[in-house]
């Protein structure tokens, strides 16, 4: 960070200067920043509305909510982990292999690679434990052993993305049990389940990370681990939760997909990581920790989902989409470069 | 505030402390008395034992021998670092503010209010923090990101922590280094008011000058030894420069060489140079054959106007002329190709690339010396470097060998071989001598005599007498600007008082 004081005055010549005083409005300021994106989520509806009418309908926008809310959850994750200054790349592939361990042992044989060892009711409890148990590798690794955060998750997405292609035999779970099914298909007060869970954690996650104890040492962590350690904090303690917490979150966000899909495919949450760290970097959060919120990450995730449904509404043939979404993706970065007013980092 | 009873009994006493690392004797039965509301200076030269005696001091280690006590009492354990708080704190000079977080976060870190859901209240933090910065009198925003707030207002924040803890004694790292005059007079204010509610110092500068204008007691380390300890005003200013540098016994330079026929036309022509924050209008002039020492403490600016005449940084002002020609600023490339050898401040940090071979690191800079078309010709880089090897004495079994395995003398001579491989008119040198061993240090001083001796023109910039005093003139330089030039055979009295920003009349 340049030391923007150090260069205000020269030399001996400059004892008269009055003490820099900053005025209030510097936490308001910080409290805008969370919602820098929401002007641009109202054009692109108001653009939308414009391109297609449909996209204002209430099935439209459930559509966009439903769709959103799998890959939502890798968001929050990733912004947990992210604001403590480490990052979880493989989060994209626990997306897949969780779920896909619970389809393997619970799915009957002969239905595709399941074995048929569990009842169907132990799916979820599957899904969540093998979140979990990644989690607790990538906090093993990371923190007990101090390998670097991003070359450790590289190497786990990897090796849980082959795991999956092993047990599914490359191809996908079909017939899933029915208590799989449930947190993506069940519909609570006329809206889908899993955008009630998406709320929800989100509600959960702002009062997490700006009014728990365990919150603000993710942030003090990213800021400056020492002055966390000599302020009390349990850094090593702080960082296993997010980390594990973390992965639970990714298997809960594929249990949700596969729910909907009714399917486990072997390429579940394949490449979702690029769109997650875009989501999280749009919405405000640094890549160097100690700075960003969940509602931020939020909005950025809503954002480039509202764009993509704008674009297949507008008719897109879906070859180009692809290119559209790393395009929009560089673009929202260069307009949240300049309404941040600061070099993302 | 709370200076009523306890008036005789020392905030802080070390008695008797020796700490040895290894072979190294840091401390050798020194110690301190601090007395309650007074401003208290430990000085000393560098490595005289001053940051040991902090560590041991804030409990951060404890000392081989002796014994600690705060208001009359032993030392908590180690361990213990909740009691160890609430009796001393140290403002380091790198900072344990976290830039992200705002000043009432930062000041109650991991001591949060909670309402009755258990969830933090902001507003009774926010409140307890202003609450805690009036009494204390500081006038600062608890909303402000910390990230915002200039050097000067981080440290009070630092100090503002430390009270909230209940320490009444603070020690002070060189809190002046990094900040100009008017955060220093700023500072000074504070301190003086802080000082008033009871609250007592311990102040660590370079700033012999600062010590007169802020301390009541002044105590000065050497050899890692208690020297004296007296009230600042019966220490005059020479005396406690005397009472600093000893009768330290110098390296006998040897000079094969004498200075050049004076000012026989510039190699290298500084004129004007300002870099905004860091130094003013300095103007150097070397000639062919001449060694100039830029002498001046830590932040003088010596090291930013050295790293500018090399292309490191770009001034704001004024002109370099190198041969009559000007290289382009900021342009190290062109600063090489101009003639310009360079040896950096940190060899770790920008001399050398530690895992790559001796070879490969003194021919870092001539590549196009070693071959065609960007291509390398290993047998003429090993033919050149073998050269090197051999003048500068580097004790090793081959150039392939990767310089971190070499001693750091032996490491600073890669450097300086680097430095010397394209035959430079301008040869600039940051600290040559630093962390190295004495026989390599008379050796790389030896060469810079040589060198100088062939007509090439040396600007030495560095705090350390010994490398001051191969120099045929020594400019000082204090808070920016040059402020003494002394010719060779300078007393060691003057020059540190210069540095020190101080004139001796005597």
């Amino acid at each position: 960070m340049p030391e923007a004081v150090t260069t205000a005055t020269g030399s001996a010549t400059a004892a008269a200067e009055p003490p820099p005083r900053r005025t209030t409005g510097r936490l308001a300021v910080a409290r805008l920043r969370d919602l820098a994106l929401v002007p641009a989520i109202v054009l692109i509806a108001i653009v939308g509305q414009i391109v297609n009418p449909v996209f204002l309908q209430p099935d439209n926008l459930i559509n966009i909510g439903q769709t959103m809310a799998e890959i939502a959850l890798l968001v929050l994750a990733q912004t947990i982990v992210l604001i403590a200054g480490k990052m979880d790349l493989s989060l994209e592939s626990t997306f897949g292999l969780a779920p896909g361990v619970a389809a393997w042992m619970t799915v009957a044989v002969g239905a595709g690679h399941g074995t048929g060892l569990l009842s169907g009711a132990w799916s979820i409890p599957i899904t969540l434990l093998v979140g979990a148990l990644i989690g607790i590798a990538n906090a093993a690794l990371i923190v007990r052993f101090g390998l670097h955060g991003f070359i450790v998750t590289l190497g786990m997405l990897i090796v849980l993305r082959g795991l999956l292609t092993g047990i599914s035999g490359g191809q996908t779970f079909f017939n899933l049990p029915e208590s799989m099914m449930y947190p993506g298909t069940a519909v609570w007060l006329g809206v889908p389940a899993s955008i009630w869970i998406c709320v929800i954690l989100l509600a959960a996650g702002i009062v997490l990370l700006g009014y728990t104890g365990f919150g603000r040492a993710l942030y003090a962590i990213g800021g400056n681990v020492d002055a966390a350690k000599a302020a009390g904090i349990r850094t090593d303690r702080v960082l296993w939760i997010a980390l594990v917490g973390a992965s639970v979150l990714a298997a809960l966000g594929g249990l949700m997909l596969s729910g909907r899909l009714a399917s486990v495919a072997a390429s579940q949450g394949n490449g979702a990581i690029f769109t997650v760290f875009a989501a999280a970097v749009i919405g405000g959060v640094s890549l160097n920790g100690g700075k960003g919120t969940m509602f931020g990450a939020f909005t950025g995730i809503l954002l480039l989902f509202m764009i993509q449904n704008v674009l297949t509404l507008a008719g897109v043939p879906a070859q180009w989409i692809g290119a559209l979404n790393g395009a929009i993706i560089i673009v929202a970065l260069v307009v949240s470069r300049i309404t941040g007013g600061k070099a993302q980092e | 505030m709370s200076r009523t009873e306890e008036s005789g009994r020392p905030v802080a006493e070390a008695v008797g402390i020796s700490k040895r690392y290894g072979s190294t004797v840091a401390l050798d039965r020194a110690g301190i008395r601090v007395l309650p509301g007074e401003t208290h200076a430990l000085v000393g030269r560098n490595g005289a034992g001053k940051s040991t005696l902090v560590s041991i001091l804030t409990g951060l280690q404890a000392p081989d021998t002796g014994r600690v006590q705060f208001d009359g009492v032993p030392a908590p354990r180690l361990s213990d670092r909740d009691r160890w708080r609430r009796h001393v704190a140290c403002v380091y000079q790198k900072s344990t503010i976290i830039p992200q977080l705002t000043v009432a976060e930062n000041l109650l870190l991991n001591r949060y209010d909670r309402n009755r859901g258990g969830l933090i209240s902001w507003r009774s933090v926010r409140r307890r923090a202003r609450d805690l910065l009036a009494v204390w009198s500081i006038g600062m925003d608890v909303d402000a990101r910390a990230g915002d707030l200039s050097v000067e207002q981080r440290q009070f924040v630092e100090i503002a922590r430390a009270l909230s803890f209940g320490a009444r004694f603070i020690i002070l790292d060189e809190p002046t280094a990094q900040l100009d005059a008017g955060a220093i007079a700023r500072l000074f204010g504070h301190i003086r008011d802080l000082q008033g509610q009871g609250v007592t110092f311990l102040f660590i500068s370079h700033h012999l000058q600062e010590i007169y204008e802020i301390c009541d007691m002044v105590t000065v380390f050497r050899d890692a030894r208690h020297i004296v300890t007296a009230p600042v005003a019966d220490l005059p200013r020479d005396a406690l420069v005397a009472a600093m540098t000893g009768e330290a016994t110098a390296l006998a330079a040897p000079r094969s060489r004498s200075a050049p026929a004076a000012r026989a036309g510039a190699v290298l022509d500084v004129a004007g140079l300002r870099l905004d924050g860091r130094f003013d209008d300095v103007s150097i002039r070397v000639g062919a054959g001449e060694i100039v020492g830029l002498a001046g403490a830590g932040g003088s600016g010596r090291t930013e106007v050295a790293e500018t005449i090399v292309g490191l940084r770009v001034a704001d002002a004024g002109t370099i002329t190198v041969d009559g020609r000007t290289p382009r600023a900021g342009h190290v490339g062109d600063a090489l190709a101009r003639g310009v050898g360079f040896v950096p401040q940190d060899r770790h940090h920008q001399g050398l690339v530690a895992g790559m071979s001796i070879a490969d690191n003194a021919t870092l800079t001539i590549p196009d010396r070693l071959g065609t078309a960007g291509f390398l010709n290993t047998r003429r880089r090993d033919a050149v470097a073998g050269a090197l090897i051999d003048d500068l004495a580097i004790k090793t079994p081959g150039p392939d060998l990767p310089v971190s395995g070499l001693s750091g003398g032996n490491q600073q001579k890669v450097v300086m071989a680097r430095a010397l491989a394209n035959d430079p008119r301008v040869l600039v040198l940051i600290t040559p001598t630093a962390g190295v061993d004495v026989r390599s240090k008379e050796f790389l001083l030896d060469k810079v005599d040589q060198v100088a001796s062939a007509g090439t023109a040396v600007v030495v910039a560095s705090d350390e007498l010994d490398d001051l005093r191969v120099c045929d003139r020594v400019l000082v330089m204090f808070q920016g600007r040059i402020v003494a030039e002394l010719p060779s055979g300078w007393r060691e009295h003057d020059l540190v008082a210069a540095m020190e920003g101080l004139t001796v009349d005597a």
